[in-house]
This record gives C-alpha cells, sequence and structure tokens, in this order.
C-alpha cells in the first residue's frame, strides 16, 4: 500500500473520486459511536464482571476465626482448651517432592520418605498427610515449598485432666465440634460461629479499610462445671485402687454438695484417655454413673423404713420378729445372712435385715412405697444436663405383686443409677428435702423438694449411723475426726431373669453427720476376689473419700480425731441384697 | 470577584489536599490497628496454650507423683494428727 502511494506521490495527483472522503467520515463516526456505546455498554449496563475485577484487585474477604469456649472447673481450673493447629494435605496429582525435600519433610512428620509416596499414591484426588500439627512443624514443612503440599488451619481441644474426667467432659471430633459428654450436651453454648468481613488491601496485602462486615465472629463461651478438680482427682484415685484391689470389672463413685446439688466428682472405670482415644472401645467411654443402672440392694431399705415411719405404721423403736431369718412368700423366700431374730426398726437398717424390711414394706400399701420411691427421684432422669442419663425402672404400683413389694423393700425389682442414689440420700443429710443436683456451678444452696417431716429425716439419719458403728454393716465406713451416716449394699445380679452369684457393692451415705455437707455414693461392679459385701467392699472406699474430702474443703470436726474403733476381724456383721 | 474566587480556589486546594492527608493518615492507623488485633489475638492463643501447659503441669496426679517420689512425702498416721479449735487458732 504504502509503496503503491510513494510511486503515486511522483505522479500528477488524480481527481478523487468525491465520495471517498465522506465513506472515510462514516467509517470514523461508526467507528467511534462503537466504542462509545461500548464504553458506555461497559459502564452501565453490563458491569459486574469488570467491578468483580477491579475489586478482587483491591479487596479481600478475610475469614475472621472464633475459637469453641474454655471448660473449667468451679475454680476456673481449665478442663477442656482449644488451640490452633494444622493439618497437611496433598494433591496427588500435583504433588512433587525433590528427594532432599521429601527426605526433610519424613524427618518433620516423623516417618520415612517412602511411606508418604506411598501414600500419596494410594490416593485418588486428596489425601491428608499429617493431622494436627503444632503450628510452627507444620511451617517448617510448608517452608521447604514442595509443590502440591497444602496446609490448612484448624483447632485441637486438649483435656489436661486426661481420663480422671473424660467421662463427664466427653469430646469433639472433626471441626472442634462436640461429640461425647458435655462437649456435646453444651455444644450450642461452647461452640464458636467464624465470621467474615470485607476489607481493601494495599500492595503490601495489608487491610488498610473495612468495607462491610459480612458476618460477625460469634466466639464460644466458656462453661463453669461444678467438678472440684482435686476432689474429682481423689475420687478417680482411690475408685481406681480400689477396683483393682477388688479385681470389679467395673465402678462408680459421686461426692454431691448437700446445700448447693452440685456434683463436686464423679469417677468412672473403666476409663480412657480422651487426648488419645483412636482404639478406645465405646464401653469404656460410657458415662456409667449416669447411663448405667443397677439394682440397688440394701442402700434402699431407708427409704422402706422412712415410708413406713411417715406413715405412723411403725417408730423407731417397734419391734420386728425377723426369726427364723426366712419369710416364705407365695413360692419365694427370703433370706437373711444373719438371723437377727427380734430386732427394733433401727436394728433392722443397722443389720440390714432382708426379712425386717420386706415384713415393714408389705404392712404399707403399694401406693405408700411407690410415692415414697418415686418422691426419693428413683424412676426419673436426674437431670444434671448430662447427655443420655437413664430414668432407671420403678414400675407402677399397681403391677406389683406382694413378693415384689417385699423384694423391693430391700432394693430388688428396682433399678437406678449412681447419682439418682446419692441424689436421694440428700433427703436424709437435710430435713427432709430432695436437692436437685447439677454438673453445672451454681451461685450457691438451692432449696430442695421436701418430701419427710424433717423429724423423719432425723430419726433415719440416726439409724444410717448405728449403720456404721461398730454393731452394724459398715464399720470400715467410719474415719476419723468425722461422725458418719450411711448404707451399705450388696445386691445379686439379674443374668436375664435369674439371680446369680455376681454381685454390685455399693456403699451411699454422708458426713458429718452432725451437719452434713457431702453425699458419697461408691458402687463396685462384679468384685471378684471372693469378697463381695458392700461393708467391705465399698464402705472403706467411702471413709477413704469422705475423710479426705471434708479435711480438703476445711469442715470442721465433729468427732473425736484419734483412733476409731473397729471390730476384730471376721466379726463384720453380714448382709445378702 | 477575581480575588475571591482566586482565594476560594486556593482553600479549596488546602481543603482537597488535606482530605488526601487524613485519608492517606486514616488508612495507616487501620493498618496499625489491624497488626495489633492480630497480635492481640496471637497473645490469646498463646495464653491458652499456656493455661493449657499449667493446668498439665498442675494436674493433681503429677503432684501427688512427685510428692511422694522426689519429696519422699506421705500423709501422717491418724495418731499424730491434733485438730486445734478454730477459737483457741489466736
Amino acid at each position: 500500500m504504502r509503496a503503491a502511494a510513494m510511486q503515486r506521490g511522483r505522479a500528477p495527483l488524480p481527481a478523487l473520486p468525491r465520495f471517498r472522503a465522506p465513506i472515510v467520515y462514516g467509517i470514523l463516526a461508526l467507528a467511534l459511536t462503537a466504542l462509545v456505546g461500548r464504553s458506555l455498554w461497559l459502564q452501565r449496563v453490563d458491569n459486574q464482571f469488570l467491578q468483580d475485577q477491579g475489586s478482587a484487585r483491591y479487596s479481600r474477604e478475610i475469614e475472621l476465626a472464633a475459637h469453641r469456649g474454655q471448660i473449667v472447673d468451679r475454680f476456673g481450673e481449665p478442663l477442656a482448651i482449644s488451640t490452633p493447629v494444622k493439618s497437611l494435605w496433598a494433591f496427588p496429582s500435583h504433588f512433587d517432592a525433590p528427594p532432599a525435600a521429601l527426605a526433610e519433610l519424613a524427618r518433620l512428620l516423623g516417618t520415612s520418605p517412602d511411606a508418604i509416596t506411598k501414600k500419596v499414591e494410594a490416593a485418588d484426588d486428596f489425601v491428608y498427610l499429617a493431622k494436627q500439627l503444632p503450628p510452627e512443624q507444620a511451617d517448617r514443612a510448608m517452608a521447604l515449598g514442595i509443590n502440591g503440599l497444602h496446609d490448612q488451619n484448624e483447632y485441637r481441644r486438649y483435656y489436661p485432666a486426661g481420663e480422671t474426667m473424660s467421662h463427664i467432659l466427653g469430646f469433639t471430633g472433626d471441626h472442634d465440634v462436640g461429640q461425647e459428654g458435655i462437649e456435646l450436651a453444651q455444644q450450642d453454648w461452647l461452640g464458636g460461629k467464624p465470621g467474615s468481613r470485607r476489607v481493601i488491601v494495599n500492595r503490601r496485602g495489608d487491610a488498610v479499610e473495612d468495607v462491610e462486615a459480612i458476618r460477625a465472629p460469634q466466639a464460644g463461651r466458656d462453661l463453669a462445671l461444678s467438678i472440684d478438680t482435686r476432689l474429682q482427682y481423689l475420687a478417680f484415685r482411690e475408685l481406681k485402687a480400689a477396683v483393682e484391689a477388688n479385681k470389679a470389672k467395673a465402678g462408680g463413685l459421686v461426692i454431691l454438695d448437700i446445700a448447693s446439688g452440685e456434683i463436686l466428682a464423679l469417677a468412672n472405670w473403666p476409663t480412657y484417655n480422651p487426648n488419645a482415644r483412636n482404639k478406645v472401645a465405646r464401653e469404656k467411654m460410657r458415662n456409667r454413673a449416669l447411663t448405667d443402672v443397677f439394682e440397688p440392694g440394701s442402700t434402699l431399705k431407708p427409704f422402706t423404713i422412712a415410708a413406713a415411719l411417715e406413715s405412723g405404721k411403725v417408730t423407731p423403736d417397734t419391734i420386728i420378729q425377723t426369726a427364723p431369718g426366712t419369710l416364705t412368700i407365695g413360692t419365694a423366700t427370703i433370706h437373711d445372712a444373719h438371723k437377727g431374730g427380734a430386732l427394733t426398726v433401727a436394728q433392722v437398717i443397722q443389720k440390714s435385715s432382708n426379712v425386717g424390711a420386706a415384713k415393714i414394706a408389705l404392712s404399707l400399701p403399694a401406693e405408700t412405697m411407690w410415692e415414697m420411691f418415686s418422691s426419693s427421684g428413683f424412676g426419673t432422669p436426674p437431670k444434671t444436663g448430662f447427655p443420655g442419663e437413664v430414668a432407671g425402672r420403678l414400675r407402677p404400683a399397681k403391677t406389683w405383686r406382694p413378693i415384689e413389694q417385699a423384694t423391693m423393700a430391700y432394693g430388688h425389682g428396682i433399678s437406678v443409677n449412681l447419682v439418682q442414689l446419692a441424689r436421694a440420700y440428700t433427703i436424709f443429710a437435710t430435713g427432709g428435702e430432695l436437692k436437685p443436683v447439677t454438673l453445672f456451678k451454681t451461685s450457691g444452696a438451692v432449696a430442695g423438694r421436701p418430701v419427710l417431716r424433717p423429724e423423719i429425716a432425723m430419726e433415719v439419719r440416726r439409724m444410717l449411723e448405728m449403720a456404721v458403728s461398730p454393731g452394724g454393716t459398715a464399720p470400715k465406713a467410719q474415719m476419723p475426726g468425722y461422725r458418719v451416716a450411711g448404707k451399705t449394699g450388696t445386691a445379686h445380679k439379674l443374668d436375664g431373669r435369674a439371680y446369680t452369684a455376681k454381685y454390685v457393692s455399693s456403699f451411699v451415705g454422708f458426713a458429718p453427720a452432725s451437719a452434713p455437707r457431702l453425699v458419697v455414693a461408691v458402687m463396685l461392679d462384679e468384685p471378684g476376689t471372693g469378697v463381695y459385701y458392700g461393708g467391705d467392699v465399698a464402705a472403706p472406699v467411702f471413709a477413704t473419700v469422705t475423710g479426705a474430702a471434708l479435711r480438703m474443703l476445711g469442715v470442721p470436726f465433729d468427732a473425736p480425731t484419734d483412733a476409731i474403733v473397729l471390730p476384730p476381724p471376721g466379726a463384720v456383721a453380714e448382709e445378702e441384697t | 470577584m477575581v480575588r475571591v474566587n482566586l482565594l476560594l480556589l486556593v482553600i479549596l486546594i488546602v481543603c482537597a489536599l488535606s482530605l488526601v492527608t487524613s485519608r492517606h493518615q486514616s488508612r495507616k492507623f487501620f493498618v496499625d490497628l489491624e497488626h495489633e488485633q492480630a497480635r492481640a489475638r496471637a497473645y490469646e492463643t498463646e495464653y491458652g496454650q499456656l493455661q493449657l501447659e499449667q493446668s498439665t503441669w498442675a494436674m493433681p496426679a503429677r503432684i501427688e507423683k512427685i510428692a511422694r517420689n522426689e519429696l519422699k512425702m506421705r500423709l501422717p498416721e491418724h495418731g499424730r494428727i491434733a485438730a486445734v479449735p478454730a477459737g483457741d487458732a489466736k
């Protein structure tokens, strides 16, 4: 073109066609219009794409983390804390590590280069190389600059108390969401909701201006439990020692604060470590004291007696003839372990006579007994705030046959959990009030629901003090410095429909008897050394735990602190329920 | 008239410049604020980790082990405990 024009330049100018200029102007005008139109179109109508591209260059959406709240004990000691960790993951298709970097990565992760290669090759599209590493360790791995290796921020929950408190707290699963125990029950309270906001960033990536808050982050709230870490450890240690010494299958121990109804300690055996729970059997995770029921045996006798006293049918001094130590109802026979002869009502408790308790029960209408058991909290969940707690079984009075009413008098044919049992004893520890129980810290004393007249509660308390005296079934529950009241239980276990030679040994009591502060309930499932009476197996645990707990709490002594009187070995009054 | 306009122009320029400076200042402050907030979050995380560490060290099980094994401490026998009534303490 240009060469042609230059050639023409030398020749005389030919006349231009007249229409040529208008055509050129027209084309230029059209082009201009198109440009203006296009720019108007982009500016006004179809501007979303450019707006997005523009804001992508100067604004960012920032994730605002919200961590899960802590669980603390009644004094603020942390029991569950979330702390940031990092996980490393890889895209197998992009993963490409030079041998030196791979070796260094393997060293950081504590594995071998071959193991990493194998893991990556075995995966299809996404593979975790290491989960929940300390952030510094993950940062060092990322600093190797391996292609296809990515990190991800997470939270991990730590439980400093480990196995001593795992049943109460439970644990969290992926994304720090509660899966068991209090972590599950209080998910809404503890869980944080991450938020995000949009900011303008400068070329270094620093935020220079807030544009909008998209979602406000909501941090998880802290939660204070009623548990006292020191008492919990004490309870756990003694329970563990007792389970091992008696070769028991399982055990439970509950310490209740009588004034406030708070559970100060709740220990279970077997247990697990929530910080390393990869291969723990579900069975060990059960909070047996709340989710399992057992037939309580003689620990229920005081309620039968209380119902009889309340109805006016008997007084503590009424004589009950328990000779010859058996009582036949229909085809079934009730036995006493030791023939007692004529006993007062108080001695029926002290010696734990089945025949005596059954005779007293049979003198009452079934409804009266049902009323007493039911208002003592049996047959309804204890409402501690723990998920999956059970109600136990208390059948309606209409369906009771006489033999059932007689056996229920000493705690067979009815099932309870350990916390229910401990709570029911608050009736005798207070002036006849059933206290509500809770696993959460409360602000002090709470009012209970009146169940018994105060003078009846005091009468039963005196009988329970006799039961732990040298003439009773549980002299081993005594402790120096404090007066104690309590009751043993030794129940045959049901296997299907038949009672077997396996036992649940228990002791429930409270101290100091002059002004009770704590109810402590101990239960050992299937002691396996041949010794199985509650007075021999559970009562010593009660004495150790309660004595130490009262001293820790600074409760003044109400009895001499020198030696306690134990009867000679072998003279312990035995019982069989 | 011209003078007034010139004066207004000068004022306008001063205002415009001060707007630019204050905008710049505000962004700088905002960056500082962001940094401080990030540090606060980091401290919070560290505080949590320290709390965790402290409570791990202070677990009764560990204290008891040290008291028994290293410091050779033990519980006194019952006969060696004397109770002092609260009133006599003074």
